[in-house]
């Protein structure tokens, strides 16, 4: 599974990361190798094999109750960049605009 | 060539629970800016979510009511967009395993109703608010608060089964009385208690196969939701008469300004990256679970309706005016068990719902102030032909605002029903004795001029006296007239 | 003792201590700042974040309890209510949550003092502690070595003296690798055991709170007071934890796996001669060998940067410098905003691992990378179960390698990713599994050996490190028998 340029210019973008040109091949190289290596997996019989998860015995839901571990909106707001009113900052929400 | 829409709605449902979906903090509406926020729900680093119990159980409460399958093992997962009011940058929600599939959700009157199906319904976690732009000297910004972030929704997914902006204003009302019949949200589509967007495409009508479709988003009132749709409907037919095509995108609707805005294109579509969400096991909702929110289902509204029709002899359209909310229809059959069916059907649904309407109050409160069985009181009295309609609305104006049952209160204001003919009988023979003229038309079959004494009757009786005795009474005296008896002579003095 | 000793008893001879008057807490939690850090921290660079004031306050609310003063060195991406917690990582630097980790809470309750920060790869992405935004951590055992990774910091730290117990986190080996490259014992508990709340997540699937002792005892000592169910993590086992109480009961006709298949080549001499010896030390102690063959490791690797990259691609989707952490001055508009401020906190490590995941959890490549995946994983766990019953612990290397050295690694991640062949399976299938040291290398850099136990069998192999640590002499398992710790010497 060879990567592309524009595959990892689109993923980047996904994940919201910035990646300079002359990086693209280096990163397509590296990703490309792991995805090979992981290639191995093809190698393996998995038949009979449903995706793994741990579900404890008990799937215990939480009771509808206050559990006072709400923050004041000042410890909510400390480690905020930016903030105000007791809000939290941030550039322009445009509706219908991925940002 | 004519076209046809095709409609398909998603809704969702915030639901009424103390905490939040995955956390403790209060999941209430209008507290200062994040205040109600917790590491959970503001998504700090090392905070994991606990699915709330009572979201559950209401999810399972409305899934059984629409009859839909429950499926016992069902996966939270993580859908993956970054937007500033998204704590975490994904949302649990439930994709592939959703809790519940199918079911159906009826529409209209009692017997008439048309059932629309439904896609799925599952469980999912708000996001906060950000505000619009606001501007300081040369920046401008954005202001968010996660008060709602976590706040227990329910996403509802239609088939594509509407045609026409009515049915899905109608379907859209029709929900929002179930969630509340069942007590599983306010509904409030101005708190955005209920919100809807819409799927629509248009087909040359008859054409088995869906035409491009456009996704409308933020239509929050039921009014909207007709008009953007209706909107939309219309946009489309144009580009299709004109030999355009529609291209895939999703639109908001402006309903002040009755205004479609294109929010995004195809080509941004987004992949959203789900996966099984690792933080929550498998939502396993056993047998026992499952019994016990059927057992505690109450009757639902098209059920009730049905049996109102049934049981009391009502129209199917009073049945459904009844059974708008489940306290009126509490309280309906509460005063029926004491009244006249029919009787205090017609008084709950005009006396009642009119006041419910001047003073706008919730039929909780009325109920608190007057419960079902002294109004069924004043309406059995009324039945039984002792209290004249007029007196008994008085009679009703007094009860709001005082204690005391019926007779109390005449007596308190110094009233005394005119039930009776012979209360009425004395009053009668003075009008006759005042109005010759009338009388002799009367015998000449002028029917009008009866109508004429009744009135003056009434009149006297200062509303007090009901009129169909009034007109029984004068009938029979006509009556007794033509058959050449003398008349007894009218006391003196009124009542 | 002198109180400038103190810093060399086993944690729990330490809150005897303490609680016994013989010494104060803040005497206690200060003795190996005071003595060896003095000698090794500048060198070693064990911490990330130090706080006297906070180590003051802490034995100060510290007299009593099992771990009565006990200074535990915690792993940075741990929360601590007053301590930085910032996964040294440039994107959370200066961070410090408004609340403690359960497992930190319980260490507290119990009379433990949070002695530092450990340093560790950033995100706890990493095998080498090289990937920290405030530089590497060195093995004191050969300062131009690695101490392994992702949680190099607090292993280096309880191998140099600061403290007898740290807490890491070991997501496919992070305890256990750096544990046998310092030559302390680490524990990988069974997934679920340990807390997760406020472990400030890499792979929520495969992350595990691990510990790291000098001696078998003390990590028994902290396990008992830290497992158990927790009402903040859905993914917590909800009955009681193993009883690990018996931690010196021997071995005694115990049977070890030994699947020499993975080890015939790609594994060091030095490696393979450490597990002969564990293995003879264990049948001394009246173990038995089983010798099969196991599903090579590969696979697990495989499987392991699939499943762990798709959720570390999620979990570290909140750094978006809006609520906390970095934000770059430079974002203009959101959009400029997120992708600025995450280019610039995360490292290239961290890029590189979120750009696989969301690869592989992108349209298109889901169903073929993510969710195959997850069924090889079903696959690996039913092979440690069909290995469990045939044996009650599997013996295997911790690494392929004793330490390497500083940058060797550093520009081949496939390399890099191989030095945790033996240790991902445990996170994949969710079982126990614990290093212990053996005699060191020719040269003395630690060797250790890697214990493996089905779900639930902290105990067994708790058992089998202390055989280790008395050399499968019968006569010296009791915990009355006290062992002298392997300690690094200054060069």
């Amino acid at each position: 599974m060879a990567i592309q340029r524009d595959e990892v210019r689109r993923i980047a973008g996904l994940a919201r990361l910035e990646i300079r040109e002359e990086e693209l091949d280096r990163i397509a190289a590296e990703l490309s190798s792991v995805l090979d290596y992981a290639g191995a997996l093809k190698r393996l019989d998995l038949a009979g094999c449903e995706p793994l998860s741990f579900a404890p015995p008990a799937a215990a839901l939480r009771a509808d109750e206050p559990d006072g571990r709400c923050l004041t909106a000042e410890q909510a707001l400390a480690m905020a960049p930016e903030a105000e009113g007791g809000f939290f900052l941030v550039p322009p929400v445009i509706e219908g605009q991925d940002p | 060539m004519a076209h046809e829409a095709v409609i398909g709605l998603e809704c969702h449902i915030q639901l009424r629970t103390r905490g939040k979906m995955f956390c403790g903090c209060p999941a209430e509406f209008g507290a200062p800016p994040d205040t109600n926020v917790c590491p959970v729900c503001l998504g700090l680093p090392g905070a994991l979510p606990r699915a709330n119990r009572a979201a559950v159980e209401a999810a399972l409460r409305l899934g059984l009511a629409l009859g839909c399958a429950i499926r016992e093992e069902s996966v939270f997962a993580r859908k993956h967009y970054f937007y500033p009011d998204s704590p975490k940058n994904y949302q649990i929600t439930q994709y592939d395993r959703p809790l519940c599939a199918g079911g159906s959700l009826p529409v209209g009157e009692a017997g008439g109703e048309r059932r629309y199906d439904l896609e799925r319904l599952h469980l999912e976690e708000d996001t906060g608010k950000s505000s619009h732009p606001v501007r300081a000297g040369d920046r401008a910004f954005s202001l968010v608060d996660f008060n709602r972030a976590g706040v227990p929704l329910l996403e509802l997914v239609t088939q594509p089964v509407f045609r026409e902006p009515a049915e899905c204003a109608a379907f859209l009302a029709a929900l929002r009385r179930l969630v509340r019949w069942l007590g599983v949200s306010d509904g409030d589509m101005e708190k955005g208690q209920l919100r809807c967007d819409a799927n629509v495409s248009l087909r040359p009508a008859g054409a088995a196969a869906l035409g491009v479709k456009t996704e409308l988003k933020n239509l929050n009132s039921i009014r909207g939701v007709e008009r953007g749709l209706a909107a939309e409907i219309a946009r489309q037919r144009l580009l299709l008469e004109g030999g355009g095509v529609v291209g895939q995108a999703t639109l908001s609707y402006d309903v002040e300004h009755d205004r479609l805005a294109v929010m995004r294109s195809k080509e941004d579509a987004h992949d959203y990256r789900y996966f099984p969400e690792p933080d929550l096991p498998v939502l396993r909702v056993v047998g026992a679970v499952l019994e016990a929110a059927r057992a505690g289902l109450p009757e639902l509204p098209w059920t009730r309706a049905a049996r109102l029709v049934g049981r009391y002899g009502l129209s199917a359209h009073d049945a459904s005016v009844l059974c708008e909310q489940r306290e009126l229809a509490d309280y309906y059959e509460a005063c029926a068990a004491v009244a006249d069916e029919r009787l205090a059907a017609n008084w709950v649904m005009t006396e009642v719902l009119r006041v419910l309407h001047e003073r706008a109050g919730s039929i909780g409160e009325f109920a608190a102030r007057v419960p079902a069985v002294r109004l069924g009181g004043l309406v059995a009295r009324v039945a039984a032909k002792e209290i004249p309609g007029p007196l008994a609305k008085q009679v009703f104006g007094w009860m709001l605002d005082e204690e005391g049952g019926v007779d109390e209160l005449l007596a308190r204001h110094g009233v005394r029903a005119m039930g009776a003919a012979t209360d009425l009988r004395p009053l009668v023979l003075e009008v006759l004795g005042e109005h010759a003229a009338a009388v002799a038309q009367v015998l000449a079959g002028s029917s009008r001029t009866l109508d004429f004494l009744v009135g003056q009757v009434m009149k006297k009786s200062r509303g007090q006296a009901a009129p169909q005795v009034v007109r029984e009474l004068l009938e029979t005296e006509f009556a007794r007239r033509a058959a050449g008896e003398s008349p007894p002579r009218a006391p003196r003095g009124g009542p | 003792m002198s109180a400038r000793e103190l810093w060399r008893l086993p944690a729990r001879a330490l809150a005897t201590a303490v609680r016994a008057g013989e010494c104060t807490a803040l005497e206690a939690v200060s003795a190996g700042w005071d003595g060896p850090a003095a000698l090794w921290e500048r060198d070693v660079h064990a911490i990330a974040h130090s706080d006297p004031g906070a180590r003051a306050a802490g034995a100060g609310a510290a007299p009593s309890g099992p771990l009565a003063g006990v200074p535990v060195v915690v792993k940075d991406n741990l929360c601590t209510h007053d301590h930085p917690t910032t996964c040294c990582s440039r994107m959370l630097d200066g961070y410090q949550p408004p609340y403690d980790a359960t497992v930190v809470q319980r260490l507290r309750e119990a009379g433990g003092v949070v002695s530092g920060k450990g340093n560790m790869d950033e995100f706890a992405m990493g095998s080498s502690t090289e990937f920290s935004c405030y530089g590497p951590t060195r093995n004191p055992y050969d300062l131009a070595r690695v101490p392994g990774g992702s949680s190099g910091g607090p292993a280096a730290a309880v191998a140099y003296g600061l403290a007898p117990l740290a807490l890491g986190s070991d997501t496919g080996g992070s305890v256990r690798q750096p544990a046998a490259f310092c030559g302390v014992v680490g524990l990988k508990p069974t997934y679920g055991r340990l807390s997760r709340y406020g472990l400030v997540a890499f792979a929520s699937s495969l992350d595990q709170v691990g510990i790291f002792g000098r001696h078998a005892g003390d990590v028994a000592l902290l396990y008992a007071l830290l497992a158990g169910p927790d009402p903040l993590d859905a993914t917590s086992r909800a009955s009681l934890p193993p009883d690990v109480s018996g931690w010196d009961g021997g071995v005694e006709g115990l049977r070890f796996g030994w699947p020499a298949n993975l080890w015939r080549e790609g594994v060091e001499a030095e490696v393979v001669a450490g597990l002969e010896e564990a293995a003879a030390w264990l049948e001394r102690a009246g173990a038995r060998r089983v010798p099969f063959d196991f599903l090579p490791g590969e696979y697990a690797v495989a499987t392991y940067y699939l499943v762990a990259t798709a959720e570390a691609s999620s979990n570290l989707a909140r750094f978006d410098g809006v609520r906390y952490g970095h934000r770059d001055p430079a974002g203009h508009d959101l959009h400029a905003l997120y992708t600025r401020s995450r280019s610039a906190g995360f490292g290239a490590e961290v890029q590189r691992r979120i750009l696989l995941g969301t690869y592989a959890l992108s349209a298109g490549y889901y169903e073929e990378v993510y969710l195959t995946a997850q069924r090889a994983r079903a696959r690996i766990r039913r092979e440690y179960e069909a290995a469990f019953s045939r044996c009650d612990l599997l013996l295997m290397p911790a690494a392929p390698t004793l330490p390497f050295r500083l940058g060797e690694k550093l520009d081949d991640p496939l390399a890099m990713y191989l030095s945790d062949i033996f240790t991902l399976g445990a996170n994949l299938a969710g079982i126990p599994g614990l290093s212990a040291p053996v005699t060191p290398a020719a040269g003395g850099l630690p060797r250790a050996v890697q214990l493996l136990g089905p779900d639930d069998g902290e105990a067994l192999l708790l058992r089998a490190a202390r055989a280790l640590e008395v050399r499968g002499e019968r006569a010296r398992l009791d915990r009355s028998h006290e062992v002298e710790f392997a300690w690094p010497t200054k060069r």
